[in-house]
């Protein structure tokens, strides 16, 4: 863009002499949108600190270490002991990944490999919609539909697969297992959708080469798809996870809201992100109760961040393997 | 596959060939069972509570007797997701215009990058808390709960959605449409203004649609930042109502009448958000690049 040599082809104010003035609107935009860029770094680093800075009077008064280990949290009796929020959150969390991860990459690979053509799209845009609904209304769904509907097979499943260990005993209406599937109904899309992105990179020269040495179709997933995508779909599971994870509503409507770890998976519990909707309101006027929801925040944060920092490793990873070869050699 | 020169494939292959592709789509099946019994009971719960009276009134709150209407919460989320939407769209598309026009490839741009997906990763609830440490707690304005605070965290949410999806979409506008505007002497500022910016708009349109379409059924963020109330608010500064906070509410009330309100509320709310993503899905389509 530098005028050069051919600069006496224009007169004064042709675009290849440009006044300083003119440049005016360029350097405004550039340091403009520089600052702005900046000013989101800022903002997420002002959010950090700040939780970090609301949160201390928890661990000055009650220290990190009750706080992560024990298992009481009696807000009235301030003993805050987080343990159970941070179990019952990794509880739903797991149940959704076992529940959630098989059905997302069987529609990925059902939509990619198996499905006709014509039924692609629009199989693809179902899936898709689940991920339109919001979570309240899962919610709502869940309180009034799941529980009461389930709770029949799970007595049974309790009782007739009693020695799975944390199976059996009592079944309440609201629990872990019911607020998992709900999870997992809710990272379905998300888990999909980066199986199928990951799914079709797969070179179609490994899918035909198995074809071609007489696999039949679910051979060729098992040997040329599934190997290769595998780590593009760890990914995906773990965005899921980072999801359920940090998924507070639709929670907290079904599972119970107590504030114990239950024995089995059938018997309600909490989540960090649950407590911190629940008991708000109550904690305005108390200043360690706040500090340490703002700390069950922070625990969230620090979770949620290490697992997407982890998806995004395993994602980037895939996808760098989408290179065509030529570029390798 | 004739088998004139091949071995035939045995019978036991074939036979797990079948179960395994017949499994894979059954569990796809599954998959879409939630959907539809989701929509199923929202139609046959909700479409029950609504008429124009359920629009047109604000709810009462009232255990017995008559309880209103949505009116309130529908103007709050309007209100709210467009006063975030106002703030987040320009200010996540500018950061997006800087990362791929003028930050490309540099250190500063790596670290915007990381942060907007620090951002993205975010629990809605902890921006809720955020806001209400910092807005809420602190009085500013002079309120406590108020509207505007609840734009802010909706607005904190959309922002890396806005600047991921536009930034994916500018990266396709071709090079030799930016290099054609140089040669023919635009500024830059034009080039991106003029050039860049409406080749990609179709996806950047698209990518607004779905970050409104996610904040308007947020519930966690504004619960303790925009508060629940019944009365309709048209000043920012007032408690707002919403949708999503009005149906939570209603969930825990063992009052039928009260559930129903919820059931029409988020028939609305589904609704409202399912035309946003067909609209975004339709102008994607539509699009060029891509």
């Amino acid at each position: 863009m530098e005028a050069g040599t051919i600069a006496s082809a224009g007169g004064r104010g042709s675009a290849l002499h440009r006044s300083p003035a003119a440049r005016l609107p360029d350097r405004v935009l550039r340091w403009g949108l520089t600052a702005l860029s900046l000013g989101v770094i800022a903002l997420i680093a002002f959010f950090f600190v700040k939780l970090i800075l609301e949160s201390r009077p928890v661990f000055s008064q009650v220290g990190l270490g009750t706080y992560l280990t024990s298992a009481d949290w009696v807000p009235n009796k301030a003993l805050y002991g987080a343990l159970p929020l941070i179990a019952g959150t990794l509880i739903t969390s797991a149940i959704a990944l076992v529940l959630g991860i098989p059905v997302a990459v069987a529609t990925a690979l059902y939509i990619t490999e198996l499905a006709p053509r014509r039924i692609r799209g629009p199989l693809t845009i179902v899936v898709d919609l689940l991920a339109a609904v919001p979570s309240v209304v899962y919610g709502l769904w869940g309180f009034f539909f799941l529980i009461p509907k389930l709770q029949p097979a799970e007595r049974w499943f309790a009782d007739a697969f009693s020695f799975i260990p944390f199976v059996g005993g009592t079944v309440t209406g609201p629990n872990y297992f019911v607020a998992g599937l709900i999870l997992a109904i809710m990272i379905l899309p998300i888990a999909s959708a980066i199986s199928r992105e990951v799914i079709a990179t797969v070179p179609r020269e490994h899918k035909e080469a198995a074809l071609a040495l007489g696999a039949t179709r679910w051979e060729m997933i098992r040997m040329a798809v599934l190997p290769y995508a595998r780590g593009g779909i760890a990914g995906g599971a773990m965005l899921g996870l980072g999801r359920a994870i940090g998924e507070t509503i639709a929670v907290t409507l079904v599972i119970g809201n107590a504030p114990v770890i239950g024995h089995s998976i059938f018997q309600q519990g909490y989540t960090l992100a649950a407590v911190i909707a629940n008991e708000f309101g109550e904690a305005a006027s108390d200043p360690l109760h706040r500090a340490s929801l703002i700390a069950a925040g922070l625990v969230l944060f620090v979770l949620t961040l290490c697992v997407n920092a982890v998806a995004r490793g395993l994602v980037l990873r895939a996808e760098r393997g989408r290179r065509p070869p030529e570029m390798a050699a | 596959m004739s088998a004139v020169a091949f071995a035939p494939i045995s019978a036991r292959r074939r036979r797990v060939d079948k179960l395994a592709r017949g499994g894979v789509a059954l569990l796809t099946g599954v998959a879409l069972v939630p959907l539809a019994l989701i929509l199923y009971y929202l139609l046959k719960q909700g479409l029950g509570a609504i008429s124009v009276r359920f629009f047109t009134t604000d709810p009462t709150g009232a255990f017995l007797g008559d309880p209103g209407g949505i009116k309130s919460a529908v103007v709050g989320t309007v209100l709210m997701v467009g006063l975030a939407t106002a703030v987040a769209v320009p200010v996540g598309l500018g950061v997006a215009i800087w990362l791929v026009e003028f930050g490309r490839g540099s250190k500063l741009a790596h670290a915007v990058r990381y942060f907007i997906d620090v951002m993205t990763g975010v629990p809605s609830i902890v921006f809720g808390l955020f806001v209400y440490i910092t807005l809420v707690l602190a009085g500013v304005g002079g309120s406590s709960f108020a509207g505007w605070k609840g734009s802010t965290a909706l607005a904190l949410l959309m922002l890396p959605i806005v600047t991921r999806s536009a930034e994916v979409v500018l990266l396709l506008v071709p090079n030799a449409l930016r290099e054609a505007a140089y040669a023919l002497g635009a500024p830059r500022w034009k080039t991106v203004f003029r050039v860049v910016l409406p080749t990609a708009l179709p996806g950047i349109v698209t990518g607004v649609l779905l970050a409104i379409a996610r904040a308007a059924g947020e519930t966690a963020p504004l619960l303790f930042t925009a508060a629940v109330v019944n009365a309709t608010a048209l000043n920012f500064n007032d408690r707002m109502n919403s949708l999503p906070a009005l149906i939570f509410q209603n969930v825990g009330q063992a009052q039928d009448r009260l559930v129903t309100i919820a059931w029409g509320a988020a028939l609305t709310l589904v609704a409202m958000i399912l035309m946003l993503t067909l609209l975004a899905r339709l102008i994607q389509r539509r699009s060029r690049l891509s």
